[in-house]
Order: C-alpha cells, then sequence, then structure tokens
C-alpha cells in the first residue's frame, strides 16, 4: 500500500487500537517532524490515534475511525534535569522508569506512581494516571508545570514553562492532562520533581468490616502524621487491608510508624520497609473489566460497601483497591463476566459514587462488555468539553470517539 | 434610551435598586483594583447574592451586547478588576456565606466573596486551615484567590491555589450555570476547573468554589539567619533545598528591603546584614526537629552570622513582621514605587539580583529585594519619586528590563499577581503568537463574543503602549492596616 505523504509507513497487523485497526503507522524523532506528519494528517483528512508504549490502548472507548497511528516511541529521551530547580524536561515518549533513573543518582523523582509500570511519561498525562502517593504529591495536574503540544492542525504550541511558579496565560497543561489525546500530540512535558524521602515505611492492618477499616481510616487522616499514602485492598473474600505509607527521615518515621500501629489498632498492625504486593497495581489484568470509582473522602467506606453488596447480590468476584486517602478506587470484576452482569454492577457501583459526590468510570472492558456500557455516567460541563474540542480539533479527526460524550 | 439605562433597569427588576449603581459618583469607588494608577469608572455596578442572580445579570449583559468584569475585593495587582467604562462591574462583596466546613471530606464550600482568611478561621478551630496564604489574605476574597491563582509564603510546600481548589461552579460567559469539578478528585471529562482557575475572570464567574481543607501541622519551626550579602543567603537556600528539604517558607530580602522594614516596623533584624532569610519548617514534630537541625547548620555553613530561632508564636509572629511589611514599608524610604512580579529559576538567583543591581544603576534607580527565595519568585520593588522629572519613566525601564532578564533566563512574567490589562503586552515576550493563540482557543470555547473581562490577559491593541502600574506611596488597603505586602 503506498502512503499520502512522506513520514508515514504502512500499518501492520498488530498496529491496532482497541480492535480497530490503522492504514498509516509515523513515528516522529522531533516535535518538528511530529508537526510535519499532524499537518500531513490534516491536509488529507486522516483520523489519528497517538500512541506511546500501547498498555493503556484498550482504556476508554475505540476510535470511531483511525487511519494514521502516531507512535511516540522514538520521542524519548530526557532533555534537562535542573536538579537545583528541581525540574525536568522530558520527551513524551519517554518510560516512566527511565526517567526515574535518570533522577535517582540527584536523590529526585517525579512523584507520580506507575500502576502500569511500563507507561511513558506521555501516556500517563493523557490518561492522568495516579496511583497511592497522590495524596501526598497531587497527580499530573499539579506536577506537570509545562507542556508542548502539536495541535491537530499541527502547530506547535507551548504553555506554563520551567518555573513552578507561573501565572501567565491559561494553565493548557491542566486541560491536556487526562484528555486521551483528543486535543493534540504532547511532544515535551516539564515536570516539578521531588526529593526522594530518606526512607519509606509501610504499617498495614487486615479488617473483617468495612465499617472498622473506614474508621481506621479516618483516625489516621485526623492524626498529624502527614502520609505518604493511604491505601486500601478489598478482595472478594471481604477482608479489607488497610495500608500507610509514611516518608521522611528516619527519626521522624520511626515516631509516625508508632502514632500509626496505635490508630489502625489491634494486636498486629505491622510495620515494613517494603510494600506489600498489591501496592500500587490495578485490581485487574488484561482483559478485566476496570471501573474507577471516586468519593468525597468521608464517603469511601460507602463505596467499599456497595463493592461488597455488589458481590453478593450478583455473585461476583468484585475487588476494590485504591487511595482511601484521597477518595479513588479501583474495582475489577473477570473478563469473562456476563456483560448483562457487569452493567448490573455498574449501575449499582454508579448509584453508590453518585451517593458519595463522586464518579464511576469504567477504565477498561473486553469489546462485548463494554458496547452495553456507559463508559462515563454523567458528565457536568459536556457542553463546554464539546466546544473546547470543537476550537482545538473542528474536523473531530484526534482520537474521534474515545472520549465523554463521543468527542 | 441608552443600552445601559435599559440594562440598568432590567438588573434593578431582578436584583433591586439598592444592588445596582448606576450614581457617578458611587460608581467611582469602583474606579480601580490594588493597581490604583489604572482608573476606568463602569457604567453600572450590581451585587448578586446568589448564583442565580448572578447568571441572571450576566444574561442580561449577554442579551444587551454588553461586556462586564467580575471583581471581588478588588485587592488585585495587574488591573485584572479594572472596570470597562462601557460595561458592568459584578462585585462578588455580598456573596460572603461560608456554606459548610467539611473537614471529615478535608473540603469547605464557600461563595466567592468570602475572605481568604476567613476560611481557615472557621476550620482551625476543627484543626484544619485553608493552605493559600496571599499576604492580602485579610481581605482578598477567594473568588479573586481562584481568578489569579494566587500564591503565598507558604506555597513553597503546599502549591498555590489551584492545588486547592477541588470544584466550582461557574456562571459561563453565556450566562449559564455549570459545575466543573467538585468534592471528590478527577471528575470525568477535560479538567475544564484547572483551565478556570487562574483564568483572571476572562472564562466566567465562579459563584461557588470547593476548597481542599489541609490538618494543621503538629509542629512548627521557625529561624531568621542574618547573612553579609543576598550571595551567601542564595547560597544557604540553594544547601537546604539541594539536602532535600522542603520548608514551608523560605523568604529573603535584602539590605534596602531590611532597611524599609526596620524604618516602618522597627523589626529589630540583625544589624549590619546583607540579607536576612526566614526559613519555616512544620509537619509531624520529630520530622521538623530533625530537619530543623540542618537547616541551621546549613545557614551556618553558608556564612550566617546570625541566627534567631523563634522560641513561640509571638517571636515567629515578629520575624514575620519585617517580612510582611516589607513591601509597604518601602513607602517610608521611597514617595513612589512599582511593586514588580517575575519568576525565574532558582539557581538563576544569583546572577538575576547582580544583574538587576547593574541596571538599576545604570539608570540611576534604587531597587529593593523582597522575594520567595525557595521558588525564584521575585518582588523587586522599583523606587522613585515622581516629582522628579524623568524618574517615572526611568522606574517604569528598570521595572521593565527585570521582566525580560526573567523571561531570558526561562521564567515568567508573573508568578502570583496575574497578568490582568498591566502585562497582557509582555506576554508576546514569553509565549509566541501560536502559543497565545492556542490560549484564546479556551477563551473562544467559554466566550465566543468575548464579553467576560474582554481586553485582560491577550494583548490588545487597546492596551498598546499603555505605562505599566505603579503605587503612589502605600496602597490604600495598606494603609488601613487592612493588608501586608508579600
Ligand atoms: C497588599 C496586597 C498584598 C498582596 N499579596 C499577594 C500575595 O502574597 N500573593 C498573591 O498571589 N497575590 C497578592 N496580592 C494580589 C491580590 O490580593 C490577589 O490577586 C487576590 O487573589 C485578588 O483577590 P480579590 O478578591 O481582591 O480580587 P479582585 O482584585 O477583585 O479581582 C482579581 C481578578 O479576579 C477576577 N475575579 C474576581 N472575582 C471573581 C470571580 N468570582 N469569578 C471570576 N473572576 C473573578 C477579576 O475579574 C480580576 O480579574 C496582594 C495584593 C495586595 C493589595
Amino acid at each position: 500500500m503506498s502512503v499520502p505523504f512522506d513520514g508515514l509507513v504502512p500499518a501492520t497487523d498488530s498496529d491496532v487500537i482497541a480492535g480497530v485497526p490503522a492504514r498509516f503507522v509515523a513515528a516522529p524523532t522531533s516535535t518538528e517532524e511530529a508537526s510535519a506528519i499532524v499537518r500531513g494528517a490534516a491536509e488529507h483528512g486522516l483520523t489519528t490515534v497517538v500512541r506511546g508504549a500501547g498498555t493503556k490502548q484498550d482504556w476508554a472507548a475505540p476510535p470511531r475511525t483511525l487511519d494514521l497511528i502516531i507512535d511516540t516511541g522514538r520521542l524519548t529521551g530526557v532533555l534537562e534535569h535542573a536538579a537545583g530547580d528541581l525540574i525536568t524536561v522530558v520527551r513524551a515518549g519517554t518510560p516512566l522508569s527511565e526517567l526515574a533513573d535518570k533522577l535517582a543518582p540527584a536523590g529526585q523523582q517525579l512523584a507520580i506512581d506507575a500502576p502500569i509500570q511500563t507507561s511513558t511519561v506521555g501516556g500517563t498525562v493523557a490518561v492522568n494516571m495516579s496511583g497511592p502517593r497522590r495524596m501526598l504529591y497531587g497527580t499530573v495536574r499539579d506536577l506537570l508545570i509545562g507542556v508542548t503540544v502539536v495541535r491537530p492542525d499541527g502547530v506547535v504550541a507551548r504553555a506554563g514553562g520551567k518555573v513552578v511558579k507561573n501565572v501567565a496565560g491559561y494553565d493548557l497543561g491542566k486541560l491536556i492532562t487526562g484528555s486521551y489525546g483528543t486535543l493534540g500530540l504532547v511532544t515535551e512535558c516539564v515536570f516539578r520533581l521531588h526529593p526522594l524521602p530518606a526512607i519509606s515505611a509501610y504499617v498495614s492492618r487486615r479488617f473483617t468490616s468495612v465499617g472498622e477499616a473506614g474508621h481506621a481510616v479516618a483516625a489516621v487522616l485526623g492524626a498529624q502524621v502527614v502520609p505518604t499514602a493511604i491505601e486500601v485492598d478489598a478482595g472478594p473474600d471481604g477482608v479489607v487491608e488497610v495500608c500507610v505509607l509514611l516518608e521522611g527521615v528516619p527519626e521522624g518515621v520511626e515516631a509516625r510508624v508508632a502514632t500509626v500501629r496505635t490508630l489502625l489498632g489491634g494486636d498486629h498492625p505491622t510495620g515494613s520497609d517494603t510494600a506489600p504486593t498489591w501496592w500500587s497495581a490495578y485490581p485487574w489484568a488484561a482483559g478485566d473489566v476496570g471501573i474507577k470509582l471516586t468519593a468525597a473522602l468521608s464517603t469511601v467506606p460507602l463505596l467499599l460497601a456497595a463493592g461488597q453488596a455488589a458481590r453478593e447480590r450478583h455473585g461476583v468476584p468484585l475487588a476494590l483497591r485504591g487511595s482511601a486517602g484521597t477518595g479513588v478506587l479501583y474495582a475489577s470484576l473477570p473478563g469473562t463476566t456476563e456483560p448483562a452482569t457487569v452493567a448490573a454492577v455498574l449501575d449499582d457501583l454508579r448509584a453508590a459514587a453518585t451517593n458519595a459526590s463522586g464518579h464511576a468510570v469504567v477504565v477498561t472492558a473486553p469489546s462485548p462488555v463494554r458496547d452495553r456500557l456507559d463508559l462515563w455516567g454523567p458528565v457536568a460541563g459536556l457542553d463546554l468539553m464539546r466546544r473546547v474540542k470543537q476550537q482545538f480539533d473542528p474536523d473531530a479527526r484526534f482520537a474521534p470517539g474515545r472520549f465523554v460524550g463521543g468527542i | 434610551m441608552t443600552t445601559i439605562d435599559a440594562l440598568a433597569a432590567t438588573l434593578r427588576t431582578v436584583l433591586g435598586d439598592e444592588r445596582v449603581i448606576s450614581d457617578r459618583q458611587e460608581l467611582r469607588t469602583y474606579e480601580c483594583d490594588g493597581l490604583a494608577h489604572y482608573k476606568v469608572i463602569p457604567a453600572l455596578v450590581v451585587f448578586p447574592h446568589t448564583a442565580a442572580e448572578c447568571a441572571t445579570a450576566v444574561k442580561a449583559c449577554v442579551e444587551a451586547g454588553v461586556p462586564f468584569v467580575a471583581r471581588g475585593s478588588g485587592t488585585g495587582l495587574s488591573g485584572g478588576a479594572l472596570p470597562r467604562a462601557d460595561g458592568v462591574l459584578i462585585v462578588t462583596s455580598q456573596m460572603r456565606q461560608i456554606v459548610e466546613i467539611a473537614p471529615q471530606d478535608e473540603r469547605a464550600v464557600v461563595q466567592p466573596g468570602v475572605i481568604n482568611l476567613h476560611v481557615t478561621r472557621a476550620a482551625s478551630p476543627r484543626g484544619y486551615y485553608y493552605a493559600p496564604d496571599p499576604s492580602s489574605q485579610q481581605i482578598c476574597s477567594i473568588g479573586g484567590n481562584v481568578a489569579e491563582n494566587s500564591g503565598g509564603a507558604h506555597c513553597l510546600k503546599y502549591g498555590f491555589t489551584t492545588n486547592h481548589v477541588t470544584g466550582v461552579e461557574i456562571v459561563t460567559p453565556d450566562g449559564d450555570l455549570v459545575h466543573l469539578g467538585g468534592r471528590a478528585p478527577d471528575a470525568p471529562g477535560y479538567d475544564l476547573l484547572g483551565a478556570f482557575v487562574g483564568s483572571e475572570g476572562t472564562l466566567g464567574i465562579a459563584t461557588e468554589v470547593t476548597v481542599r481543607l489541609v490538618r494543621l501541622p503538629e509542629s512548627v519551626r521557625t529561624l531568621l539567619a542574618a547573612f553579609p550579602s543576598t550571595d551567601a543567603a542564595g547560597a544557604a537556600t540553594s544547601a537546604i533545598i539541594g539536602a532535600g528539604v522542603v520548608p514551608a517558607a523560605i523568604e529573603m530580602m535584602d539590605a534596602l528591603a531590611i532597611e524599609a522594614a526596620e524604618a516602618a516596623v522597627h523589626c529589630d533584624y540583625p544589624q549590619g546584614a546583607g540579607a536576612v532569610l526566614i526559613v519555616e519548617l512544620d509537619g509531624p514534630a520529630a520530622e521538623v526537629e530533625a530537619q530543623f537541625v540542618h537547616v541551621e547548620r546549613f545557614c551556618r555553613d553558608n556564612g550566617a552570622f546570625e541566627i534567631r530561632i523563634a522560641a513561640d508564636d509571638a517571636e515567629r509572629a515578629l520575624f514575620w513582621k519585617g517580612r510582611k511589611s516589607a513591601f509597604a514599608a518601602v513607602g517610608r524610604i521611597s514617595p513612589d514605587y512599582i511593586v514588580q512580579d517575575g519568576v525565574i529559576p532558582r539557581t538563576a538567583l544569583p546572577e538575576v539580583l547582580h544583574r538587576i543591581g547593574e541596571i538599576a544603576a545604570e539608570r540611576g534607580v534604587r531597587v529593593a529585594n523582597v522575594f520567595h527565595a525557595g521558588d525564584g519568585n521575585l518582588h523587586p520593588l522599583v523606587l522613585f519619586d515622581d516629582s522628579v522629572d524623568g524618574e517615572a519613566e526611568r522606574a517604569e525601564e528598570v521595572s521593565g528590563a527585570i521582566l525580560d532578564l526573567c523571561i531570558s533566563h526561562g521564567g515568567s512574567i508573573t508568578g502570583e499577581h496575574g497578568v490582568g490589562m498591566d502585562k497582557a503586552k509582555y506576554m508576546p515576550r514569553m509565549y509566541s503568537d501560536d502559543d497565545l493563540d492556542t490560549m484564546q482557543l479556551v477563551r473562544c470555547a467559554f466566550d465566543p463574543r468575548g464579553l467576560s473581562n474582554p481586553g485582560k490577559v491577550f494583548p490588545t491593541p487597546r492596551l498598546c503602549g499603555e505605562v505599566p502600574g505603579r503605587h503612589k506611596g502605600a496602597h490604600p488597603l495598606q494603609e488601613a492596616g487592612l493588608a501586608e505586602v508579600f
């Protein structure tokens, strides 16, 4: 097959996004090259999806149509690490793990957890991925201080900058974060960094009731121990494990560990310098159903209870896990669960999340299941979102249909 | 009947006579914000009490094709709330209800006119506070903070307004009420909340704000260290941050700023200092104790000739008093001054300070430096005497040159005071046309008619050649003792 313009190659059998095969692939090596390709795609009216490591291409909805995959696999490398200023400039295709390796010798880190180990920087920004430590450090939106984007018309735009404090103009980095590649191609990111803590300690306890676990979490939240994370893991067996991460200098952490052990109560809250095996991992495997639930902080136990109720009512091995310290939980069901059952469970969870002032969003699901579900649920401000999309991508060529409201 | 008369009549039916001002003398009260150099008398001023009233007012403006400008407490330092002569000023000062303090959710829900400090006052009996602490916090509004993405001394560790707002209800520039974000994190869809915070009233009006509350720290330790030079104080700052300590605040003042503070509030800082640092640590007691020892040592190792440690809250307040009053205090040593707000990478501090000194000397102008040393946010105070021919112009040149210096070091033209109308003309120096065009896409999505605070943030022909703002003596709010300036 011939390609419409230079820089593209014909797609292979593996160039498929959420079940939709592409016609062409491009792998630009610079923002300029990326801009030329996006311009070409605009001229030829090609629908385009950006691919990083491809770890989250089965997330959200499949693209309505797909001509071109722009792969960021050659847009890699740490361009700058200004240790004294605690910032880094990194290209979008760089794996988070590679960035971490570059920063560690200076005793620094980008404080974003990678529930999926091989994720790239760009993919992490695109889906606003976060993990346990969001409780202390915030999420991508709090750490991204500058961004370079190739707009769907090929224009290269930068927003923010290289300094943490900056209020000049709109904060486009936040708009781009979590936009699932529907507003353009991110080529470079500037992040605020944090020092690596001297030591870390995990204090855990297992509870047999949701109520007790909820009380323990509330007690830790109300204390002045400044946890880096408070995570819960509620497996299908009904046991709820609470684990608190404390970081800092040895003298400080020791005292705080003692306090948290008391707060968690019981005879055997355990302390350890290594994380439990389930830490910072989604409760689902590839091919399963994954749902993200959010809640106002004090209503996290409501979500845990709703999970338990759904298990009993629908006879499913639902697992729940996530950040009790920030009100974000992830639920999973086996990929083999009947689509109708998944839909019923989702309804229950969504009702609970709504009661808890939050949302239930289907992150990933096998396609027969996905087709039956309202992935996003109610979205406030959808009209404004459509208008933003219309401004950035009037022909709806970037990741069409992948996002809320069919954006 | 003119368009404005007709609009006034409509608004009076909705809001009642007493909440619509059209008398020219009364309108004058609202002719400027904290950047008192720019003055425009608005056509009308209205005071909604509720989100619905605010929406109705905006809708009426839209129907009449009349621009509108939101105003909170009017303390902004970039002319963001500067009215339009042909427009309506929508003032939130009667929307001051704290709707809910919910420590169990680490949230507070407030109306936009609520004063920043009042949130902390309401939350602190329950062990929580609202972290962003602009030094105008006794008087500025949360709505204004949201619009400006305001910062404060303690934002080094805790982040800015944008990191502490989880939801807003807004009146869109079409007059619709829309919720963005909420009490729970990560609402699905585009992060329009993130785009709205810091949009300086150009994307609509916030009518209710949900903010994060933070647990009060167990321990706070503060020291004041005197150094022979700003270079030495800068080196100490680098050592502290390089060691992985994240202080709650690190603030620096140079000799001229210290002189002004002494004259104004007799803060009794160590004699003969070329610079002082205030370093504050907070958090769990054991953590703070362990790190404080290091901070003290870093100061000493880098040439601090005197270190004082606050024994209690009273002494801590005394340390901060000199720092907090420095800005206003400059009025004691100079009849006029320009307040600048620029950002540089922190490591460029020594170089930039020297260059500022050179630029000032070349133009025969004095510059006092007061700044958030931890994050490179400079507040140079350019001193001048308006009654001396040419001094004002020279001061403006110096002030502009400082911004260019910030840009050439990869920094920003504003770290917390915003672009407003004052710095719109500098935006093209920091961003390309394409960058600005892309930001305007968002503007077009929210406000296709361009009625919400037009002429701010983005340069337009109307703004070309305007003189940068300057203060004549102290700001009225400072004189009234209501606010201090960082
Ligand atoms: C003495 C002094 C000290 C200061 N110190 C600091 C400091 O340390 N840090 C800092 O960041 N700033 C500081 N400032 C600047 C100023 O206080 C802040 O920008 C503050 O957030 C403005 O709040 P305000 O209520 O006065 O807003 P206003 O000045 O009334 O308005 C500011 C902008 O916000 C918009 N706006 C107001 N309300 C709303 C709303 N409800 N919805 C949408 N837009 C709205 C206006 O249109 C305008 O563009 C200081 C100012 C003074 C005078």
